[in-house]
């Protein structure tokens, strides 16, 4: 039982960093590239976490908390997702909205700490962050609430338990509408191509990467780890959604979900190598729809 | 003990309605005099809430009734879970608000404007307190009455400005509207009960067409003082024109008397129709959304903040809603949720909203200004106001772990509920609520980063925000309190809902025993709740300790501003275009009034561009509709000029189309 909270704690905190690394290998071979080592990521996070850093005149202490109230409710949030086979380390009735509200408080403290530099590159970053995830959270709840109906359970680990297996058999078109959606809200929550994209800076274009422009050091370690659990929570989400895990043997099912996760990763790398990033206009659109493939699966559970 | 608990509540009432006659009789010694009528509404407040806690800790309701001269009147006063559970935040925003004022509406330099807001600040809180004490339809209407007028003079605190006299004008007459639509409904329920005492009114029959019009005659009534879309047009002016901790007052707890109105008047039926509850739910999502993308196009702090009163009020009326289509389907959870939900975003509403009016007012004190546009990098000169308005921030954000959070939770797992009607059952797309619920909180952050960022973050825009000078201290201990509050039901959510099964139990009849088992389910997942807010506060305060060992040390230097060495503050991202993609898709309730002189010629001298938005239901109504009804009554008054052979010549007209009518038709 503790070996395997551990062994939850420590996938939580130990694998994110890898998942990246494996997005961007894949879209290095895509590209005919060697690409950076699949560990760089941890690598990155060492060489930041040894570093000094510079803040701007301009800044107060919003600035600093910016990062690390951004770090601690993402991993807080990660305590209540179910990884593996296991539920999760904290699970109970409506969990699963404390771990949406929790990743906007991230969003809230992350957009401030932009805002606080003044300068306007990262007020833009800000603003199309917060805008777009106001659009995406009505589809993260709607695809919730379609897994709370088509399993019966109001906790996540409940949700993406036991009882999915059946609702798969039941209601599997809901469901994959609601996989549908949730893949998309997923590349639009972790600024993903073809949302946002992250393998460039400067560019008027940029959403996340540009609030964090004046995040140097350890600083901006916090925030690309926190970014890096941010991706791993969603690929759980999406894994257990879609894969049975009722695997045999002592670790089948912490392997099968390792293996979905990076299963996931190379997914997500793929769109990315496949598909331009949207005009900023068009990516209303893309959120919106992804609510309305979630309502219609929500009607077809409800009719 | 119910006698001594009535003899607090009406010794409250008393003493709050008095509160500003020490200011006018020491009225040579301004300080002395302000401060005692402060020190009377705490005392108020403070007999009150002891009043109201064994209530909601479970002691038998107190109940009062004496005759009254009037007729059909009586002096019956009743304080039950409901009324006790908005008794405490009724009493204790408008006492904290005295203590603010001791600073920001000083008696000692603003003289008599001053003892009259005074006066009308505690008649208003006394006469709140007595509509939530009345047990009689007549003595609910006459405090009801007395809290409308109060609310105009309090509006008109400045009765030389022109915004100000409109803003009193149009609340006046939105208030007066809705008296008389609650008396409308008083009068019918009253002669068919034969009694006006509310002891007398439960259990009316919910059946047909003629009792839902009757309810419609409460909403309406109700929902013009509580501000739900579309009845909410006075009161952004209001809110905005009025002293802030007056605006803290309106926002935070007058409302909430509408909210109250309907729950009491949704409460005396038996078996409220589903059809009441969904259409709750419509009018509060619409509320919700409308408020908020309303609130995003503003750039006046006070009118964005009253706007987001809009959007909370539509959060409880979904709740509300939620809990009347329970009663209609006999589901306990699904009333306990939604009633517990929405009692809890009152309080919690209260809380925050008046924090972040007082808020707004020291920036308005300290700057001059209420215009974010001209506002910006606050937090250097005032550090507590801008961490306090960020806790405010955060609350109303719906953010854990603050107690905006928790009452909205409470709002979602009440919807989700809904899921367990049979199947087939068309009330359980009442789980919609919950998407719009996650589309109101994001709009809501969104708005609120915006705010915070445009106000208190980067540079100041004008010279008056660099000049600006942290507030005195009445100002900011009332707003401590509020965010220590805020705080505290949001990481102690548990320790309140026995009380709110009690409000559930009192209003909607059924017994506290078939409420138990959600309550009990509930409170354990509020326990996890606790935990996890716990957790995420030791985080931080361990990651926090963690960053200040981490690395060699920290260098200053100036924002990366993409290799411009020189940034200005002109240069800032301003509010609008903050807001500016989410306006663009709200665009259609908006219509805002876009002034644009592009740049001309290949040197252009001028060029600018501004959006005001425009409130829909009075500019573009009510406003034309008053101004069109008024130019065609002239027209028609300026032939009755006093011609006699006109007249004569009407009369004939009058007699012909009636024997025309007579042969043609009848």
């Amino acid at each position: 039982m503790i070996l395997r909270a551990l062994f939850q704690i420590g996938i939580l905190l130990l694998l994110p960093p890898l998942l990246l690394g494996v997005v961007n290998r894949v879209k290095a071979i895509v590209a005919g590239r060697r690409g950076p080592p699949l560990l760089q990521g941890y690598y990155d996070l060492a060489k930041l976490l040894r570093k000094g850093s510079v803040y701007s005149r301009t800044t107060t202490w919003v600035f600093r908390a910016g990062p690390v109230v951004g770090l601690a409710a993402v991993a807080t949030a990660g305590t209540m997702l179910p990884v593996a086979g296991q539920p999760a380390i904290f699970s109970f009735s409506g969990d699963f909205v404390l771990f949406a509200y929790l990743l906007a408080l991230a969003r809230f403290a992350t957009a401030l700490a932009a805002l606080d530099t003044g300068s306007s590159f990262e007020g833009m970053g800000a603003a199309r962050e917060v805008s777009f995830a106001s659009m995406a959270e009505p589809a993260l709840f709607l695809c919730l609430v379609v897994l709370a109906r088509a399993t019966g359970s109001l906790s996540l680990s409940g949700m993406l338990g036991p009882g999915l297996a059946p609702a798969w058999s039941g209601a599997a078109p809901a469901l994959l509408l609601s996989a549908i959606a949730l893949f998309v809200v997923a590349l639009a929550e972790n600024s993903r191509i073809p949302v946002d994209d992250p393998s460039t800076h400067l560019e008027l274009t940029m959403i996340h990467e540009v609030m964090v422009l004046d995040h140097s050091g350890p600083d901006l370690a916090f925030i690309l780890y926190g970014a890096s659990i941010k991706f791993f929570l969603f690929g759980a989400l999406f894994v257990r959604l879609v894969l049975d895990l009722r695997v045999q043997g002592i670790w089948g099912a912490e392997a099968a979900f390792v293996a979905g996760l990076v299963g996931f990763a190379v997914l997500v790398g793929l769109v990315e190598s496949f598909m331009a990033r949207l005009r900023l206009n068009r990516v209303p659109q893309m959120l919106v729809g992804a609510s309305v493939l979630s309502v219609f699966a929500l009607v077809l559970l409800l009719r | 003990m119910a006698p001594v608990i009535g003899a607090l509540a009406i010794a409250s009432v008393v003493l709050a309605s008095s509160s500003g006659l020490p200011g006018l009789a020491l009225w040579r010694r301004p300080v002395l005099g302000q401060r005692l009528s402060a020190g009377v509404l705490c005392l108020a407040a403070v007999l009150g809430i002891v009043a109201a806690v064994p209530v909601l800790a479970g002691a038998a309701p107190f109940v009062l009734h004496t005759p009254w001269g009037q007729p059909n009147a009586s002096l019956a006063l009743r304080l039950d879970p409901l009324s006790a559970l908005f008794l405490v935040p009724v009493l204790l925003v408008p006492a904290l608000g005295s203590i603010y004022g001791l600073a920001y509406f000083p008696q000692a330099s603003l003289g008599a404007r001053a003892v009259r807001l005074q006066l009308w600040y505690g008649l208003v809180t006394g006469s709140m307190a007595l509509v939530l004490l009345s047990d009689n339809a007549m003595l609910f209407l006459f405090a009801w009455e007395v809290m409308a007028v109060c609310g105009f003079f309090l509006v008109l605190a400045d009765p030389d400005r022109k915004d100000a006299q409109k803003a009193a004008w149009v609340y006046l007459v939105a208030a007066h509207a809705g008296t008389f639509a609650i008396l409308a409904f008083f009068s019918i329920v009253g002669s068919a009960r034969g009694t006006f005492d509310f002891a007398g009114w439960q259990h009316l029959g919910a059946t047909g067409a003629k009792a839902s019009w009757l309810w419609t005659l409460a909403l309406v009534g109700f929902g013009l003082k509580a501000g739900l879309v579309p009845l909410h047009f006075w009161l952004p002016g209001a809110h905005a024109a009025a002293p802030s901790h007056v605006s803290a007052l309106m926002s935070g707890v007058l409302l909430k008397t509408g909210v109250y109105g309907i729950l009491r008047a949704t409460g005396f039926f038996e078996s409220p129709p589903a059809s009441w509850g969904v259409a709750l739910l419509v009018l509060g999502g619409a509320s919700g959304v409308l408020g908020v993308a309303l609130a995003l196009a503003q750039h006046d702090l006070k009118r964005l903040l009253a706007y987001h009163s809009v959007e909370n009020i539509g959060i409880i009326t979904m709740g509300v809603g939620l809990a009347v289509l329970g009663r209609a389907r006999g589901e306990p959870a699904l009333v306990l949720l939604g009633f517990a939900g929405a009692a809890l975003h009152v309080v919690n509403h209260a809380l925050f909203k008046s924090l972040l009016f007082l808020g707004a007012g020291s920036v308005q004190h300290a700057a001059g200004t209420r215009d974010i546009e001209r506002l910006g990098g606050l937090s250097r000169a005032m550090p507590f106001t801008a961490g306090l308005f960020l806790v405010g921030a955060a609350a109303i954000s719906g953010l854990p772990p603050l107690n905006g959070f928790v009452s909205e939770w409470l709002v979602v797992m009440g919807s989700l509920r809904a899921l367990d009607l049979p199947p087939g059952d068309r009330a359980s797309f009442a789980v919609l609520v919950v998407p719009t619920l996650a589309l109101v909180g994001a709009l809501a952050a969104a708005c609120f980063v915006k705010v915070q960022g445009t106000v208190f973050l980067g540079k100041p825009r004008t010279s008056e925000a660099a000049a600006a000078h942290e507030s005195p201290r009445a100002m900011l201990v009332p707003m401590g309190v509020l965010a220590a509050a805020c705080v505290a039901i949001g990481v102690l959510p548990a320790v309140f809902l026995p009380a709110l099964a009690r409000g559930a139990a009192s209003w909607s009849g059924l017994p506290l025993s078939t409420l138990a088992a959600p309550a009990a389910a509930a409170t354990a997942s509020a326990g996890m709740v606790s935990g996890l807010a716990v957790l995420l506060l030791a985080l931080v305060a361990s990651l926090t300790f963690l960053r200040r060992r981490l690395g060699p040390g920290a260098a200053v230097g100036e924002t990366w501003g993409c290799g411009y060495a020189y940034p200005t503050a002109r240069m800032e991202y301003t509010g609008s275009s903050f807001a500016q993609i989410l306006n663009q898709g709200f665009r259609w309730v908006l219509f805002p009034r876009v002034r644009f002189q592009p740049p001309r010629g290949p040197f252009p001298a001028s060029a600018r561009f501004s959006t005001e938005p425009r409130e829909a239901v009075l500019d573009l109504t009510i406003l034309p509709g008053i101004r069109g009804y008024g130019s065609a009554a002239s027209r028609v008054r300026a032939l009755l000029a006093g011609r006699v052979h006109f007249y004569a010549l009407l009369v004939l007209a009058t007699l012909v189309f009636l024997l025309a009518w007579r042969l043609l038709w009848w």
